[in-house]
């Protein structure tokens, strides 16, 4: 097994699909000189040049839109945004105009265009760097939203998302960026295809995870968790703790938002009959909630009891430590959600 | 005829009229470049506008068409005389009041009447209206109705055809309300850095909506400022002389056609001079009047009516109609023939938009994705572009 950062299996997703297709080329603060501001670049700049790997002044209203302008050309932009949190200020250009394009334009113009960068609280950076983007952003027509939970994941589902004809948003991780191949802690017992990091490149030089395809992360029989990106850590955390009270749950990641696997949601929820929804954002119309009315849409006869939603707190992101702590949808609160939801079991 | 129609007719009945002193003004101006037939083309292509948006304005006020809609009516000379100086390929993005620079392009005005009248046959499929017309094959990036958001969108189009090592120029429009966005200031201190081919054309006609431009633009006297400020080239022109329009920007699209990007090569550091490069980009002022409201729906109390009148009698048709006559490229005659024509042709854009079929129920779900899955379906090319070369 190769142990793979999640940055790293990231850089040699850019990189292979750079190497075999000139149009593509990085753009944002800080990707070439500086190596990138979580290393997520490093060294690309030496194999690509200064044409490819773009350093851009902090102006993202302006490079998110040099995006979808140099996408409507034909060429395949990569815009990294240093953080989710400073996407923000570039609204216009990356829910206005590049998802909007194609429809707009009666299908002439597309916008094969990724935008990636960190989602969700780093460490203690307060609440205007502490963004959850996913539920407001999945409500989007014509975008595609992905959120990539392990090394092997980001790496396939960041090529599909380069090769991808619309536009995509990749919501990465500042506390998954070191995650090896084992994870901050090793859960690979549990994974329910053996697999954490990316193949070697014998093995599958061409390793693609398409999208609008759940994983599931563990198997089990009693309680359908729905997640994606960190939050898989943590219900995978939670069912380490469940596994001793003799709840068997199921981790199901979604992948991606936009797509939306709910087959494998629905699915599984007809073989567990309990289901909790787990996300990093906002409880109000957040995409538990979107997944919630989806599973009560399709199975509510299934259902032996009412879905629970573990969010973020409907708070600011604090900066206190152990709040921010606190306020995520860690383990804790998950078990004690899987604990109401099953209670009748 | 409904009374709408009666007034409107009557108004158009009103020709385009020669007028000694301007004549004069016009008499040296005639750029060396200019065949004849040019002349005689730039003529066609304002009047083609001038009567297509006379019909539109009919068309909005018979609830043919809806939404926001704004003439264009009095600055055809802009679109006219800075497309005429690029070549076929250059790419174009503009802001909502687009129906100029679509016809002045190329663009069959059907299309561009059928877009307005939200019919499956129109440019956009009858899914951008008005404000958001595209045309791939006349390389029309799109009317875009985010104030300043074409800005960045332009820059884009630059960046890439920089990227791919082609000697395009992109001309992005923009009003003079655009100035005040960050979109703009971003996008031009992007354009300055990275030294791409592109001029910013100021389409400024005084107002944003209501606004005057000094009420609402800082150094809006003396916008030169505005291109310093990012080390980038200036120029203005008379935005009611198309002859001005197209030597000024033939000038400058020459200049900025070879504009190469310093930082290509690693570890340099560039430098900026206030009056910017010769090979690199630009911020055009182009002076210009709408004789029409903002949109269909202004009643226009914010300026006097003199002001309007003293602007019409500066019109870029009647300028160049006398100059030709003048010179003795055309005749009076000939020119009423154009006209004729142009009327005919826009007459002609109406009974197509008319009688094209309206928008499938299906076409809701289509376009939205390439890739498509779940409700969405992969749609199909506008009749525009049918059978059109694409270059892909
Ligand atoms: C961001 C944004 N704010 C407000 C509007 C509403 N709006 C549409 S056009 C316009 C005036 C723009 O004037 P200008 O840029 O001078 O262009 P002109 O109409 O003169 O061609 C305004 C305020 C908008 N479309 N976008
Ligand atoms: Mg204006």
């Amino acid at each position: 097994m190769r142990n793979v950062q999640y940055r790293e299996a990231l850089r040699e997703a850019m990189q292979e699909e750079m190497r075999t297709d000139d149009r593509i080329f990085l753009m944002g603060e800080e990707v070439a000189e500086y190596n990138g501001a979580y290393k997520v670049s490093q060294g690309m700049v030496e194999e690509f040049g200064a044409r490819r790997i773009i350093d851009s002044p902090i102006s993202e209203t302006g490079f998110a839109g040099l995006g979808v302008g140099a996408a409507m050309y034909g060429l395949r932009p990569i815009i990294e945004f240093m953080s989710w949190s400073f996407c923000l200020v570039a609204a216009d250009q990356i829910i206005n105009n590049a998802p909007k394009m194609l429809y707009m334009s009666g299908g002439q113009f597309g916008c094969p265009a990724v935008f990636r960068g960190n989602n969700g609280a780093g460490g203690q950076l307060g609440s205007t760097h502490s963004w959850c983007v996913e539920s407001m952003f999945s409500s989007v027509p014509g975008l595609k939203l992905a959120v990539p939970s392990t090394p092997r994941d980001a790496k396939g589902m960041l090529k599909a998302a380069i090769r991808d004809e619309d536009p995509v948003f990749y919501l990465e991780s500042e506390r998954m960026l070191g995650m090896g191949a084992r994870g901050d802690k090793d859960f690979s017992r549990y994974l329910a295809n053996g697999k954490w990091a990316p193949p070697t490149f014998e093995e599958d030089d061409n390793f693609v995870i398409d999208f609008g395809k759940a994983d599931i992360k563990k198997a089990g029989a009693d309680c359908t968790i729905v997640t994606a990106g960190r939050p898989v850590h943590f219900a995978l955390e939670a069912a380490e703790q469940l596994e001793k009270e003799g709840i068997d749950i199921e981790v199901i990641d979604v992948r991606t938002y936009r797509p939306l696997d709910i087959e494998t949601i629905v699915n599984s929820v007809r073989k567990t009959n309990y289901c909790v929804v787990v996300d990093q954002s906002w409880p109000f119309a957040s995409v538990a909630s979107e997944i919630a009315s989806q599973v009560y849409e399709r199975c509510f006869d299934d259902l032996d009891n009412s879905i629970i939603r573990v969010n973020n707190d409907d708070v600011p992101a604090p900066y206190n430590r152990t709040m921010e702590q606190e306020m995520l949808p860690n383990a804790r609160k998950i078990i004690e959600a899987v604990r109401n939801v099953t209670y009748n079991a | 005829m409904n009374e709408a129609t009666l007034l409107l007719s009557k108004k158009s009945e009103k020709t385009f009229m020669s007028s000694a002193a301007q004549d004069k003004a016009q008499a040296n101006q005639i750029a060396p470049e200019l065949s004849n037939d040019k002349l005689i083309d730039m003529l066609k292509s304002m009047m083609q506008i001038r009567r297509f948006e006379e019909r539109t304005m009919q068309s909005y006020m018979q609830q043919k068409i809806g939404g926001f809609c704004h003439i264009y009516i009095g600055q055809e000379a802009v679109a006219v005389g800075s497309i005429s100086a690029l070549k076929s390929d250059d790419p174009i993005v503009g802001a909502y009041r687009d129906h100029g620079f679509a016809l002045a392009r190329g663009m069959d005005p059907k299309y561009a009447m059928a877009e307005m009248f939200g019919k499956v046959t129109g440019c956009s499929k009858g899914k951008g209206g008005s404000m958001h017309f595209f045309d791939k094959e006349h390389h029309m990036y799109g009317g875009h109705a985010i104030v300043g958001g074409q800005c960045p969108l332009g820059t884009g189009l630059a960046f890439a055809s920089q990227y791919e090592k082609k000697d395009n120029v992109t001309l992005c429009y923009l009003g003079d309300g655009a100035v005040n966005q960050g979109a703009f200031h971003e996008a031009m201190n992007l354009a300055a850095i990275w030294n791409l081919p592109i001029i910013f054309v100021l389409e400024n006609n005084s107002y944003s909506m209501g606004t005057h431009i000094n009420r609402g633009t800082a150094m809006a006297n003396d916008l030169r400022a505005k291109a310093e400020a990012y080390g980038m080239r200036y120029a203005e022109c008379d935005g009611l002389d198309v002859l001005d329009v197209y030597t000024t920007f033939k000038r400058e699209v020459d200049k900025t056609r070879n504009a190469k990007n310093p930082q290509w090569e690693r570890g340099m550091i560039p430098s900026y001079k206030r009056e910017g490069e010769a090979n690199g980009p630009c911020f055009m002022n182009v002076k210009t009047y709408r004789y029409k409201g903002h949109s269909m729906s202004d009643p226009q109390k914010y300026r006097a009516k003199e002001e309007v009148e003293a602007k019409q009698e500066l019109d870029p048709i009647n300028r160049l109609v006398n100059l030709l006559i003048e010179k003795n490229i055309s005749t009076q005659d000939q020119i009423d023939e154009f006209d004729k024509a142009a009327k005919a042709e826009a007459q002609a854009a109406v009974k197509y938009a008319n009688e094209s079929p309206d928008m499938p129920q299906e076409e809701l779900f289509t376009d939205i994705y390439v890739n498509p899955y779940g409700p969405y379906k992969k749609g199909e090319l506008p009749e525009m572009l049918k059978g059109k070369d694409l270059g892909e």
